[in-house]
């Protein structure tokens, strides 16, 4: 049993402790490209991984990483993805994010080649795009289904490949760079309103670990572990939506969670796991337990003229893009999980309450194994299914938020807390209401590279003036570790995370409701009540249940965000569905939610979304336009 | 479906430990990982065990089930019979930390030493040419997840600590072998460093590594064997080895 230690002085807490320029937090996609620029500014940065280096979930993403190349149809380029992209967050996504999204996407993707990335290739030998849903053209740069793994390696190797050439130079690989794996962090020191560095505690041992840094980067990824069934692997706990609360920052419409049309239904083990979109993009079509392509009829009015209404023209744009509309089962995903939710209550769902999704028929079998080898392999080993042959069962799945951190577009810096960085999940804002498959691989190179270079910035703006962490700082740091050492009580962590887990699932799910949200945040609270009588078994070293202890707060702080949000929001749109609000009202478009915590409780406040300016509202019909804002608005010509 | 299962797992950190069994209850479907979290969740809170995905893509929770080195996640619980006892303990060739989970930071020393992926100076990001039958010997190798049971497999050095030294393992020679197939990569002597710095040469081919892999990498046959055989042709051609004296085969071409 480990003794009580909170309360006492800092000089009598046992730490490690570095200096450092910038301290990223989370080696995804977004941590390891913030941390690769911000060394390219000369600065000295340290990388946080909460599991291995290398593991991060940025390894999960299958489809590919969107980016308007234009090398499989040369008619795409910015303008057509930033329009895809804001039609897919039915524009309530932050413009300027979406629009240095679209800008940016192609060089990122590009520059990884320079890395060593290894794309699958076009028959000219460049990279190769496939279709995915809500992009106008084929645009996902990819490797087979296995894109984030290619993504995260690629910059886990260029990371080595500096650290190797600071050796050469320096003779000391970790002078620039050093990574610490298996590392939580659990809280951002302050000095006055600015950062001055953060705590945690290495997972092995449960050693407590100080860095004093002026500028920290949140790339802590998303939050779906808070949810039942899921894509997302343990380590999306939310903690650095947290983080950022607990520091005074503020997030942004963290009522859009993204559930994911296709994930795994069978057998329950692996329920939730991703089914990736690329089959779909493939041209794997969805039926009832009737047969029927049931997407047909579910083309909501805004999308009527972009999307086939019969099976002949839908299957004839796999080979004619140009003169035929796309097939149904390519809708948004907030679309396409709605539908699928729609068909199973309606008692035409497969033999485990799903449908069926088939590629089977399309496909010859040597090339759904080579353009889909890891569903292939998964469905094979986990559920006795051969997808060359028989269709898949699959349903909804938390994959994604759309809500998370308000950050400045072009530097990502956090609101309200000089020196706080967010890239990539956590931060908010540039995926609207809904974010479009393959746009979270290109989010990430885009907006880590920008919050790398923002923090160098800002570090190089102190001019050596470097914030101070104070000894209070410290103690408080130390006593929120131990605390779940000292409580008297016998609340096991793994049962309140379920119960929370059950809690959001079937309250704050896919579909909600005023009763229903009210009912989650008592529960939430009673949760919380009970989660101050969690006890630890067992000392430090390697402990899981000391860890959960610790992320369940995280996941309590996010949960009663997301149920706030959704119960304020009184419409429809993207990945927030009222039953009791069914429309999308384009008043609501108007408003962000800003979500900020008190010390106490969560508050929510509606803040006033920018319109987007001239030049960008002119690249919509007016047509499409008046689906989505107000006539005032419109009559204000976006200024 | 529920039916309860015998489980041996091992428990201690880096100086001492025991099997401890446990009787658990398994679920239609299920793999090891699942049942190990039931354990955890209910009757030992502080397992240590390491996972991320649970779905094969990550290569955390690699672990020895039954003596074998395997994924816990991809792992069936019917592969086993009924009355089986299945007995789960950490990867043997790397230093223990707490119960199934071990000390790894080897591998990433190895990763250390490998020099990365130099491209062509005179092209500009966005000018890369590749073929697909070009970049797909390196994309086999690239599938790797990391999950260093081809590492622990291995003899050379799952016994033997000595060897760690002088021998990077078969994960880092299917990292050598994909630079070294990289259509546009400029350095030149990666077989030869291979041979050299890595112990290629300690492999003695016995494939164990390619049958623990997850992914199916060829690691033998499509990375170590044609290695061997292209560092034996420069060393044994006598042509090509005076050649290799004239011209300059070192470093970047």
């Amino acid at each position: 049993m480990a003794k009580a230690t909170t309360g006492i002085k800092a000089s009598d807490i046992k730490f490690d402790r570095y200096r450092f320029d910038v301290v990223v937090i989370g080696a995804g996609g977004a941590g390891l490209r913030a941390a690769v620029e911000a060394r390219q500014a000369g600065l000295r940065v340290a990388i946080i991984c909460k599991s291995l280096f290398g593991k991060a979930h940025t390894v999960m993403a299958e489809g590919g990483a969107a980016a308007a190349m234009g090398n499989v149809n040369e008619n795409d380029g910015w303008k057509v993805h930033f329009r895809d992209t804001m039609r897919g967050g039915k524009f309530l996504n932050n413009w300027r994010m979406a629009e240095l999204h679209a800008k940016e996407s192609p060089d990122r993707i590009w520059e990884l080649e320079t890395w060593g990335a290894l794309f699958d290739r076009t028959k000219d030998g460049r990279i190769s795009q496939r279709n995915f849903g809500g992009h106008e053209y084929p645009r996902l740069a990819h490797v087979g289904d296995r894109t984030g793994l290619e993504l995260i390696r690629t910059m886990q190797q260029r990371i080595v490949a500096m650290q190797q050439k600071d050796k050469k130079e320096f003779g000391d690989a970790e002078k620039y760079i050093k990574v610490f794996a298996e590392l939580t962090i659990t809280s951002i020191l302050k000095d006055g309103d600015k950062v001055s560095g953060c705590y945690g505690y290495w997972r092995e041992s449960g050693d407590e670990v100080l860095f004093e840094s002026p500028a920290v980067v949140l790339a802590t990824g998303g939050i779906g572990k808070s949810f039942k069934i899921t894509s997302n692997s343990w380590e999306g706990t939310g903690d650095g939506h947290a983080l950022a609360l607990k520091a005074g920052s503020a997030l942004v419409d963290m009522e859009f969670v993204q559930f994911h049309p296709t994930g795994m239904v069978w057998p329950p083990s692996v329920r939730g796991i991703l089914v990736t979109e690329s089959v779909r993009g493939d041209g794997g079509v969805l039926t009832n337990n009737k047969g029927e392509r049931f997407m047909f009829n579910y083309i909501p009015e805004v999308f009527k003229d972009k999307y086939a209404d019969n099976e002949a023209e839908a299957d004839r744009w796999y080979k004619d893009q140009n003169n035929n509309r796309r097939p149904p089962e390519l809708l948004p995903r907030d679309e396409v999980a709605r539908a699928i939710n729609a068909e199973v209550k309606a008692g035409r769902g497969s033999e485990h309450s799903g449908v069926y999704l088939d590629v089977s028929k399309r496909l010859p079998a040597d090339e759904i194994k080579r353009r889909l080898p890891s569903m292939w392999h998964q469905f094979k080993e986990l559920a006795d299914v051969d997808i060359t042959e028989q269709p898949m069962e699959v349903g909804p799945t938390c994959h994604y938020v759309m809500g998370g951190v308000k950050v400045d577009p072009d530097t990502a810096a956090a609101y309200g807390v000089p020196g706080l960085f967010a890239a990539g999940e956590v931060a908010g804002g540039m995926h609207g209401s809904n974010r479009l498959g393959g746009n979270s691989l290109s989010d990430l190179l885009v907006f880590g590279r920008r919050a790398g270079a923002g923090a160098a910035e800002y570090v190089k703006g102190l001019k050596g003036k470097s914030p101070e962490v104070s000894d209070k700082e410290i103690e408080k740091a130390h006593d929120h570790i131990n605390d779940p050492f000292d409580r008297d009580g016998n609340e096991n962590p793994y049962a309140l995370q379920q119960e929370l887990q059950n809690i959001t699932q079937d309250l704050v799910g896919i579909i909600r409701t005023e009763s229903e949200l009210k009912e989650s945040l008592e529960k939430i609270e009673s949760i919380r009540e009970r989660s101050k009588k969690v006890r630890v078994e067992g000392g430090k070293l390697f402990n899981p249940g000391f860890h959960l202890a610790i992320d369940l707060e995280n996941m309590l702080l996010v949960s009663e965000s997301i149920a706030r949000s959704a119960l304020e929001r009184e419409e429809s749109r993207g990945g927030h569905t009222r039953d009791d609000y069914p429309k999308m009202d384009p008043e609501w478009r108007q408003y962000n939610h800003l979500t900020t915590w008190s010390g106490k409780k969560v508050e929510i406040e509606a803040e006033k979304a920018k319109m987007l300016p001239e030049e960008l509202l002119s690249l919509f019909e007016m047509d499409e336009l008046k689906k989505y804002f107000t006539e005032k608005e419109l009559a204000k010509g976006g200024k | 479906m529920a039916r309860k299962v015998k489980m041996r797992i091992w428990r201690g950190d880096s100086k001492n430990g025991d099997f401890k069994d446990v009787t658990v209850e398994a679920n239609e479907g299920e793999v090891v990982l699942d049942v190990i979290h039931r354990v955890q969740a209910t009757q030992m809170s502080d397992l240590a065990v390491r996972w991320n995905c649970k779905a094969g893509k990550c290569g955390s929770c690699s672990m020895e089930i039954n003596g074998k080195p395997r994924l816990a996640c991809m792992t069936r619980m019917n592969m086993y019979g009924e009355d089986e006892t299945i007995t789960v303990t950490p990867l043997r060739a790397f230093p223990v930390i707490k119960d199934l989970v071990t000390d790894v930071s080897f591998n990433y020393k190895k990763a250390m030493e490998v020099p990365a992926f130099e491209g062509p100076e005179d092209l500009k990001p966005g000018e890369y040419r590749m073929q697909q039958v070009d970049v797909e010997r390196s994309q086999e190798f690239r599938k790797c997840i990391e999950c260093f049971l081809c590492q622990d497999t291995c003899h050379v050095i799952r016994d033997h600590e000595e060897n760690k030294k002088s021998f990077a393992g078969p994960r880092f020679f299917i990292r050598i072998a994909e630079l070294d197939m990289h259509p546009l990569d400029r350095l030149r002597n990666r077989k030869k460093k291979a041979q050299e710095e890595h112990g290629l040469g300690m492999c003695n081919i016995t494939k164990c590594c390619t049958e623990v892999c997850p992914e199916h990498i060829k690691i033998t046959d499509n990375a170590i064997i044609p290695m061997k055989e292209r560092v034996v042709d420069v060393k044994y051609d006598p042509v090509r080895w005076l050649g290799s004296k004239i011209r300059k085969r070192e470093g970047i071409e």
